[in-house]
């Protein structure tokens, strides 16, 4: 996704269970916009993505549509 | 108690810098943010250099609040460089702007923002964002280990 530059912008939130070092640093690294973790209690999970879609659909100013533009890897248009 | 500087508010106009602040006030992030005002004194900053020499790569703050139009040195080649270097590569960055130019958001989106925020002109919304901007990046986001900065 963040390699072409049609679906770059895309806002890329990692959800995950998983705690391991390798995969949060990876993850930045590859261009993951944030990274969570999921919490094992059902409560602060249901909690956890209600922020999240709060903060991503509201809070934040999507990219527009000009920024999905530009070549593929492959050229082509969208 | 450690006194972290988790939150680096990088704004040039006194007003919003006020506003922010206020909104943080009261909340757990409210020591814990460090204000500069263009450009170059946030890369000295995020660099370690110049007047923030003793700081060390291997504290950086945890959410970066970047104002896009910026005396000196301008909002997105501060988030360039952050974004070329390893050291600083993986900070999250958060453009917090007035600007509504549709080619500041892309180019952000571009250069590897985190996320763009606009701000509000009301105040109670100004309040808010900023709230919730902090809580996002603060509470609910696991931020890159010190691994991430030092390059791969």
């Amino acid at each position: 996704v963040k390699s072409d530059s049609r679906t770059k912008a895309i806002p890329v939130v990692i959800l995950t269970s998983s705690k391991e070092e390798k995969d949060l640093v990876n993850g930045y690294h590859l261009g993951a916009n944030s990274y969570i973790q999921k919490p094992v209690d059902f409560d602060q999970f249901r909690e956890i993505v209600k922020q999240l879609g709060l903060y991503w659909l509201v809070v934040n100013e999507p990219p527009p549509n000009g920024a999905f533009s530009g070549p593929g890897p492959s050229g082509g248009k969208r | 108690m450690k006194e972290e500087q988790e939150i680096l508010l990088v704004e040039d106009n006194s007003g919003d810098v006020e506003l922010t602040l206020h909104a943080l006030r009261g909340s757990d992030f409210g020591r814990r943010v460090h204000v500069v005002g263009d450009g170059e004194a946030a890369l000295d900053f995020l660099f370690c250099r110049g007047p923030y020499s003793s700081r060390s790569f291997e504290r950086p703050p945890k959410l970066v609040l970047l104002d896009l139009k910026l005396p000196k040195v301008d909002g997105l080649e501060v988030l360039r460089q952050i974004r070329t270097d390893p050291r600083t590569k993986t900070i999250p960055v958060v453009a917090f702007t007035s600007s509504q130019a549709e080619g500041d958001v892309i180019e952000g989106y571009r250069l590897g923002i985190n996320s763009y925020i606009y701000k509000p002109t009301d105040f109670d919304e100004f309040r808010e964002m900023v709230k919730q901007a902090a809580q996002y990046w603060l509470q609910i986001n696991q931020p890159p280990p010190l691994a991430a900065f030092r390059g791969q």
